[in-house]
């Protein structure tokens, strides 16, 4: 039931004193005739409401969430008690800089923190996610290179296996986007990538460990073709989870990334945000970040950075994800760190190793913090693909992989178990799956019609996509 | 220190055994030697809970919290419902993953299908998105939808938020867009010289309303303006305004966005926030990021999904007209808490304390020695100038507590009140005032 | 696979009706079954120009877009607006279901006869 048809007319919440001063409204011309309806509840409607609507939901706690990167680990408890101080929470963004001095103590922490673990110089954390980061680190680029007066620079080269905000970002950046293949080992072409390079070349963006969990050893070459023929190396730091303490982008040769705190430093996913995706850079592109700085002196003050790209959304970010961030930090420490991405690695072999005498796996060998497994055999063989694996886990009280990405494996299931994951989660789940493959095996219409153990069962999208209904229709 | 590893070291030792390996060094020995980091991080040694506690605690309380605030430019201070940080709380909430596995998501489809509906009951529009990152993005993502091959060129009001100019700036530089700069006149958007600028060739107009200022634009007739080349129009407004004044779709704008931080969101040291995104149903399939749809399962049941999703990055790559991804959808599930626990006539009431106790402090601020900007009508901001340097109207104010208007130069205040600003605390700052000009 | 004895065809799985000087252009109905449920499809607008080999026009499903190739160079001077409101069309009657009508046609690839493109489609688009 929605919202709208709970309640009854007149009922409501007693929140606010009447007006202790004369009213005023909107002159005739500008007052609103438009009827507005708003629910109207009692308050423990309202929590019934959002009580049942919650119980249709998946969050980290009811279960094993490996969706391949966007590393869906445990949210600690403490990030949401910090995050909720009112001591962050009651700040007002435009307060006088002496007032704010645990804000920008947070960001200048925080900034450090980052730019240590991923080998930066400085960091802006006004991007608000992932995508938000690229566009503004491709930015950063192509200030660098209209700085130098190197304008004939139009192009970014792309891997055919990245995320598909990598290209959508490089053309809201005003480039031209050159995809190039991936080899047979699923890494870069490094011959591939020597033909792409030339002085039209702005960049590459590049995730490494890349999008089929293998970490590309020939990033020191990669990123030296590119700076050889000028271009800057973008990192996309959606799997970061996977090397942090042990390897650096910076080390790599990258010039310029984006984190994303939510996934890599455990803050809540939130049905899709807010995250926050700070963007680190090294010196030579310090001067052209967005939004401020936070420098450290007597007291900590804001700093616009010399030449700066300007403003990619209001204020400084979203402030209480990196409070989270940090908070997560301090937990872990120098020694957490590398522990944690040693834990997300052992995890996916181990999966990867105990499913590989059933399921196909993409790209075999030592993975990261993720492996991709094709289904295309299993579909040929039983009719059953990808997806029906994937509803038929939804029956057995567990996310789903990541579903028909990359797009460079057919019938791909994208598995990143995380290191919050015990043995014997890991066990039970790897358990599920055989036993999935098996039913395959025997009885394809049942995976077909799967899932049919939760509030709803498949929906029809070729409908809701052709005669699109997006609101709810008040009568009257 | 911790690191939420349930695995024991002799765990760990049985799995790398499993798996082949002799040792965790051993899963990196792929990774080429020259770049692994040589030693440990330089950062501090992990902490147990109750130090992380009591250290961010401490950074915490470098801060002032100001108990009366008349402070607004784009982050407004409003009453916050208990049932609100109840309902995000909710980790089934808090920690699910964006809802493309529909079957197990319909609590937080459906929560969006609301929120979309009640973004459309407030604009008077007919189609809105999952939400975007905050207001200033929301009106650069809106000018990147009216651009088409024979239309390149923005009209933005001068008297928009700077961050909302800031931000348009910013996004325009890189796809392309010209971006030209309508001039503000007495506070308000300059209508003749936007009849000037206007042509065949732009592609949409966008002012804010109520402006920066708290001014009302001429918002009819800028519409007006706009159609008459066939270009779109593009109005960013404030949603508790939208309780007492005109929606967007009266004025007949094609595009409403807003920032949807009064609607139940802390002020945060500026996030996050919510963008919110609506249109007429001509330009539904060029609204960015997500949106959730209502449809039938196999049996007939209704239920909810994510749709129209090919308009997205994930599939159109390249081709996508936007690269938004990650939403803020908890805070679109807060902005919706809140408008269902303060109901329509609770909207009404609050956007009509906002704007009388603006207009009670602006008398009195007036009284007390300043003189008031604005010539026309405003909402719950307003611009005050008096020959009292601002720096030291705001240091007493502060002083005793109150933080006031916010400076735009070094006479001019914006001020902000909303129902949370009591008439004995207006009283006592512009005491305050009063005193400060005598002195 | 349903075919037009009357119609040509393209490698890329577009149709061509010739009318006098003027051209008009759809889907096959194996690019429509190997496409499945389409959504959505993006027209051009009339008196846009569209080229040889280039896309002018693409076709949604829930999960996938695909563009669809020009088999010819000419100005639009007709679109098929109901496709907008009912994409089912082209799943439905892909061979009604035109997309636009160009004139002014100044150059044209290779096109295949009914027989041809089934020979070619069964070998595998090779």
């Amino acid at each position: 039931m929605l919202v709208f048809e709970r309640g009854r007319e007149g009922r409501g919440l007693s929140l606010i004193p009447a007006c202790d001063v004369e009213l005023v409204m909107p002159e005739k011309s500008d007052k609103r005739k438009r009827a507005l309806h708003l629910p109207e509840l009692s308050e423990s409607e309202l929590c019934r409401h959002y009580t049942d609507l919650a119980k249709e939901c998946y969050g980290v706690n009811d279960g094993f969430y490996p969706l391949g990167s966007c590393t869906m680990k445990y949210n600690p408890k403490i990030n949401e008690d910090m995050a909720a101080l009112p001591e962050f929470t009651e700040i007002h963004p435009l307060q006088p800089e002496h007032t704010v001095q645990g804000c920008l103590e947070v960001m200048k922490t925080a900034e450090e923190y980052l730019c240590e673990i991923t080998g930066m110089k400085r960091m802006t954390f006004q991007p608000a996610a992932g995508a938000h980061g690229e566009f503004t680190g491709l930015l950063l680029i192509k200030a660098y290179h209209d700085s130098r007066g190197d304008k004939k620079r139009t192009k970014i080269i792309i891997p055919d296996s990245a995320h598909g905000t990598n290209p959508a970002s490089a053309v809201m950046a005003g480039y031209s986007v050159v995809s190039i293949p991936s080899g047979e080992d699923g890494c870069v072409d490094l011959e591939k990538l020597r033909e792409a390079a030339g002085d039209d070349v702005a960049g590459l963006m590049l995730t490494n460990p890349n999008t089929v969990g293998l970490f590309d050893k020939n990033i020191l070459e990669i990123t030296k073709i590119i700076h050889e023929c000028g271009g800057q190396c973008y990192y996309d730091g959606a799997n970061l989870n996977a090397v942090m303490g042990m390897v650096r982008p910076g080390d790599m040769g990258f010039d310029v990334i984006h984190l994303n705190l939510h996934k890599t430093f455990s803050t809540p996913h939130g049905g899709g945000g807010p995250g926050s995706g700070p963007v680190g850079c090294k010196e030579h592109l310090a001067e052209f970040l967005p939004s401020i700085l936070v420098e450290r002196g007597e007291k900590l003050s804001f700093v616009k950075p010399r030449n700066s790209i300007g403003e990619i959304k209001s204020f400084y970010g979203n402030f209480l994800i990196v409070v989270r961030a940090l908070t997560y930090l301090m937990t872990l420490g120098r020694e957490g760190v590398p522990q944690v991405s040693g834990n997300a690695v052992l995890n996916a072999n181990y999966m990867m190793h105990k499913l590989k005498d059933c399921y196909t796996i993409a790209y075999d060998g030592v993975c990261m913090h993720e492996f991709v497994m094709s289904l295309s055999d299993l579909k040929k063989k039983s009719g059953v693909s990808a997806m029906d694996i994937a509803k038929g886990l939804l029956d057995n009280g567990i996310h789903p992989p990541t579903m028909y990405f990359p797009l460079i494996v057919d019938e791909a299931l994208m598995v990143e178990p995380t290191e919050t994951e015990s043995k014997e989660t890991l066990d039970e789940v790897i358990a599920v799956f055989k036993k999935l493959y098996k039913t395959a095996e025997r009885d394809a219409g049942e995976l077909h019609a799967a899932p049919v153990h939760t509030p709803v069962t498949r929906l029809d999208e070729v409908g809701a996509a052709r005669h699109p209904v997006l609101k709810y229709e008040f009568s009257k | 220190m911790g690191s939420y590893i349930p695995g024991t070291e002799r765990e760990q030792k049985e799995m790398l055994a499993e798996t082949g390996f002799d040792s965790m060094e051993e899963l990196f020995r792929h990774i080429p030697e020259e770049v692994k980091i040589n030693g440990e991080l330089k950062i501090p040694s992990g902490m147990t809970e109750l130090e992380v506690r009591e250290k961010m605690r401490r950074i915490a309380g470098r801060n002032r919290v100001f108990s009366v605030c008349f402070r607004g430019a784009g982050a407004y201070r409003h009453f916050i419902p208990s049932v609100v940080k109840s309902v995000i709380s909710k980790e089934n909430f808090l920690t699910a993953y964006t809802p493309y596995q529909a079957e197990i998501s319909q609590g937080i489809l459906q929560s969006i299908f609301e929120y979309q509906t009640m973004i459309c009951e407030l604009t008077g529009m007919d189609a809105s998105n999952a939400s975007v990152y905050d207001g200033a993005s929301a009106v650069a993502e809106s000018i990147a939808m009216c651009c088409e091959r024979k239309r390149k060129k923005a009209l933005v009001s001068g008297a928009v938020n700077p961050y909302i100019l800031e931000t348009v700036k910013t996004y325009c530089s890189g796809s392309g867009t010209e971006l030209v700069i309508i001039p503000e006149k007495d506070g308000v958007t300059d209508r003749k010289a936007l009849e000037d600028m206007i042509d065949e060739m732009t592609a949409c107009v966008c002012v804010q309303h109520p402006n920066y200022y708290g001014n009302m634009e001429e918002a009819g007739t800028i519409g007006e303006i706009a159609h008459g080349v066939g270009a779109k129009y593009i109005m960013s407004v404030n949603p508790i305004s939208l309780g007492v004044v005109k929606t967007p779709g009266e004025y007949g704008a094609d595009i409403a966005v807003g920032d949807g931080q009064p609607l139940g969101l802390s002020l945060a040291f500026g996030g996050p926030y919510l963008g919110f995104m609506a249109c007429v149903s001509k330009m539904t399939r060029k609204l960015p990021g997500r949106i959730v749809g209502q449809t039938v399962d196999k049996n007939g049941k209704t239920g909810y999904v994510l749709t129209l999703q090919a308009r997205e990055q994930h599939i159109r790559r390249e081709k996508a007209s936007s690269n938004v991804c990650s939403n803020q959808a908890l805070c679109a599930l807060a902005a919706g808490v809140y408008l269902s626990a303060v109901g329509s006539g609770g909207l009404k009431n609050i956007a009509v304390q906002c704007m009388s106790k603006a207009h009670y402090m602006a008398k009195l601020l007036e009284e007390a020695g300043c003189t008031i900007e604005n010539k026309g009508s405003f909402f719950h901001e307003f611009v005050t100038v008096s020959d009292m340097p601002a720096e030291k109207i705001l240091a007493d104010l502060e002083a005793e507590g109150i933080l006031g208007g916010y400076p735009l130069d070094e006479y001019r205040v914006l001020w902000c009140c909303t129902e949370m600003n009591r008439k004995e605390d207006m009283d006592r700052a512009a005491h305050i005032v009063r005193r400060c000009g005598k002195c | 696979m349903e075919l037009r004895e009357e119609l040509l065809y393209s490698k890329s799985h577009e149709w061509v009706k010739e009318e006098g000087d003027e051209a008009i252009i759809g889907l096959t109905d194996y690019a429509q079954s190997e496409l499945g449920d389409l959504v959505f499809v993006n027209l051009p607008e009339e008196g846009d120009e569209i080229s040889m080999g280039e896309s002018f026009a693409d076709v949604e499903s829930v999960k996938a877009v695909s563009d669809v190739y020009a088999p010819l160079s000419g100005t639009v001077c007709g679109v098929n607006e109901e496709l907008l409101d009912a994409p089912e069309k082209i799943n439905e009657a892909p061979y009604e279901a035109w997309f636009v009508r160009v004139k002014d046609i100044t150059e044209k690839e290779e096109l295949l006869s009914a027989g041809e493109y089934q020979a070619f489609v069964e070998s595998g688009n090779e």
